[in-house]
């Protein structure tokens, strides 16, 4: 038994390192947002809430938790619902530009989100429609489409495809079919696609800092703070993104889990 | 004369090169319960779609209680599939499957409401209609699938290979209970399935599906006793082919020379005539291969056997044999209470109406 132990631990101390890698700086993030202090460096006095207490009067960042929430269930809403239509037509339609609709749909994952902003801001100014949040939400259904287009085309199988043909065979159309069995059959996975578009809109920066100007999101605000100096109010918003994209996960993948378990 | 409650006409699918169903006719009568046997690849389940509006033809038509339905949608059609996989709705509960056909025809809901609990009742299912289709066996969801289709009170019900996932014991058990409802119900049942047991269990009568063909179609008894075709005679149970040469017309019989020696076989039809010289084949069922001196009119003496392997399966021993200096290999199925043992060498006849002459 020692002995294959002795076997499992250089593996074992490979695992611990890289979670250490990973989780480490957001432990120091979260670990100094209660810092007794006015900088979020070692060493750790405290614990306090004052810091917390500073951020929830802090009325700018505030609007932007506001903000960051409107953005990203409204695109992640929009791309949901646009990914599910991509994805119902094209699995359940064979047509002659099937193969290169789903290169085009899938294509933005691979394009950075610098380029993607860019190219936004660039043709809302031709097009007059100025920097704003309805840009920034436009800017993150265009990069979370492609994503709630791959998980929900994934989820159509043959034994969907049959179900679909079960309830036109019983007199619906179309249309009867979509609303009333493909997609609350589908509902689990359009719930766990809107959550990771919202997380993704959520922690997002790049574009919504190209594309906004005087309303701004979480991550912008977090970033204009930054730029001012360090305190452990930055450390406490940024725990407070970090704690809802969490809980928005897990809240997504039980939902998933649980469905497994139910079948 | 009734005219065939639905008719195929020259109905033939390709997929490019591929021919699922090749140049297809068949009609059947308001009531029957057709099977369509055949293997993988033989093109029943292809003619299954077609039937149920799921596929449309390359060519030719389909006819349903009169009208030309080759190209109206399954929603317009008075079919219901039961599909292999019963696609049930898996969001919904037994009753909501059930009643979805019918929220479609819009029927009120207290009309609803008795006729779902009235299907449910036919299948055997009183008082599940709350419960959640994961909760189901395999068995209890076949049937909540046959209730959501025989609700609408369709005029065929289309089965495609509906017991395939069910152990046997159940699937026998299904068997009977889909004989006793379709006699109920009158409706007239279309089944698909790769399994010849099955198919004389349940069919009034049986296509024998090939390569997108139909080899033989008739009461399960004459597909049995009397196989159209090479095929039809092997795929529907075991068969004993002895392929030989046609020598002589006899009048309505054909003399053919096997290598168990000569027999003399009657001829399908008229029309059918064998030329001197035509390469044909008979086929002997295990059962009418019996052990003893060929005596009295009718039978036919095949010579000397030697048994290779017996086995004893309880309503008949199922021996194998080896025949013509160990050239022919014959399947027997010897009445239980004959004994016999292996290395034996008997002497094997026939009675000659039970062989049966196959065109090569």
């Amino acid at each position: 038994m020692t002995g294959s132990r002795l076997r499992h631990a250089p593996a074992a101390a490979y695992l611990v390192a890289v979670l250490v890698f990973i989780y480490l700086p957001v432990v120091i993030l979260v670990l100094f947002s209660f810092q007794d202090g006015i900088l979020p460096v070692p060493p750790f006095q405290g614990p306090s809430l004052q810091w917390y207490a500073k951020m929830f009067s802090n009325s700018r960042l505030l609007d932007a938790l506001g903000n960051s929430i409107a953005v990203a269930v409204l695109s992640s809403l929009a791309a949901t619902v646009l990914g599910f239509l991509a994805a119902y037509g094209l699995a359940r339609h064979r047509m002659r530009l099937g193969g290169p609709a789903r290169f085009f749909l899938m294509a933005p994952i691979m394009v950075s989100y610098l380029i993607i902003g860019m190219g936004l801001l660039i043709t809302f100014n031709l097009a007059g429609i100025g920097k704003s949040l309805v840009a920034v939400g436009l800017g993150h259904t265009i990069i979370n489409l492609p994503l709630c287009f791959a998980i929900l085309f994934s989820q159509f199988g043959e034994h969907h495809r049959r179900i679909d043909s079960a309830a036109h065979d019983l007199g619906a159309s179309d249309l009867q079919t979509m609303i009333r069995v493909t997609a609350p059959m589908m509902r689990p996975t359009l719930f766990a696609a809107f959550c990771l578009s919202a997380t993704l809109s959520w922690d997002e920066f790049i574009i919504a800092f190209l594309l906004s100007r005087f309303d701004v999101t979480l991550p912008v605000i977090i970033f204009e703070m930054l730029r001012a100096g360090l305190t452990p109010e930055v450390n406490a918003a940024g725990t407070m993104v970090f704690a809802i994209s969490m809980s928005t996960v897990l809240i997504a993948a039980s939902v998933m889990l649980f469905r497994r378990g139910g079948k | 004369m009734t005219e065939p409650l639905v008719e195929l006409r020259a109905v033939r699918k390709a997929y490019g090169d591929v021919i699922a169903v090749d140049n297809v006719s068949l009609s059947i009568e308001r009531g029957k319960f057709l099977v369509l046997l055949g293997p993988s690849g033989s093109g029943k389940t292809t003619l299954l779609s077609i039937l149920g509006g799921f596929t449309a033809p390359t060519s030719g038509q389909v006819h349903i209680a009169g009208e030309d339905v080759t190209f109206v949608p399954p929603a317009r059609r008075p079919t219901v599939t039961v599909f292999q996989d019963y696609a049930l709705f898996p969001h919904m509960t037994v009753h909501d499957n059930v009643a979805f056909g019918l929220v479609m025809r819009r029927v009120a809901r207290a009309e609803r409401r008795r006729r779902v609990e009235q299907a449910l009742g036919v299948v055997g299912l009183e008082g599940f209609g709350k419960r959640r289709v994961h909760q189901l066996s395999g068995g209890q969801r076949q049937r909540v699938a046959l209730a959501r289709a025989i609700v609408v009170e369709p005029d065929v019900l289309l089965l495609d290979e509906p017991l395939g996932a069910l152990d046997l014991k159940i699937r026998q058990q299904m068997q009977e209970e889909l004989v006793h409802l379709q006699r109920e119900l009158g409706t007239t049942f279309v089944h698909v399935t790769h399994d010849q047991d099955e198919a004389l269990n349940v069919g009034d009568a049986i296509a024998v599906m090939n390569q997108g063909r139909i080899e033989d179609y008739g009461p399960p008894e004459r597909v049995y006793l009397r196989p159209a075709s090479l095929f039809a005679a092997t795929f529907m149970g075991d068969s004993n082919i002895l392929s030989g040469t046609a020598t002589a017309d006899e009048g309505n019989n054909v003399r053919v020379d096997t290598p168990l020696g000569p027999v003399v076989v009657a001829r399908r039809s008229e029309g059918d005539a064998q030329a001197n010289g035509a390469k044909v084949h008979v086929s002997i069922r295990p059962e009418h291969i019996r052990i003893g001196p060929a005596q009295g009119d009718g039978v036919l003496s095949l010579g000397e056997a030697t048994l290779t392997d017996v086995v004893f399966q309880g309503a008949h021993r199922r021996c194998h044999a080896r025949s013509h200096g160990g050239q022919v290999e014959l399947i027997l199925r010897l009445p239980p209470e004959q004994v016999v043992a292996v290395g034996d060498t008997v002497p094997i006849r026939a009675r000659a109406a039970d062989l049966v002459l196959l065109n090569d």
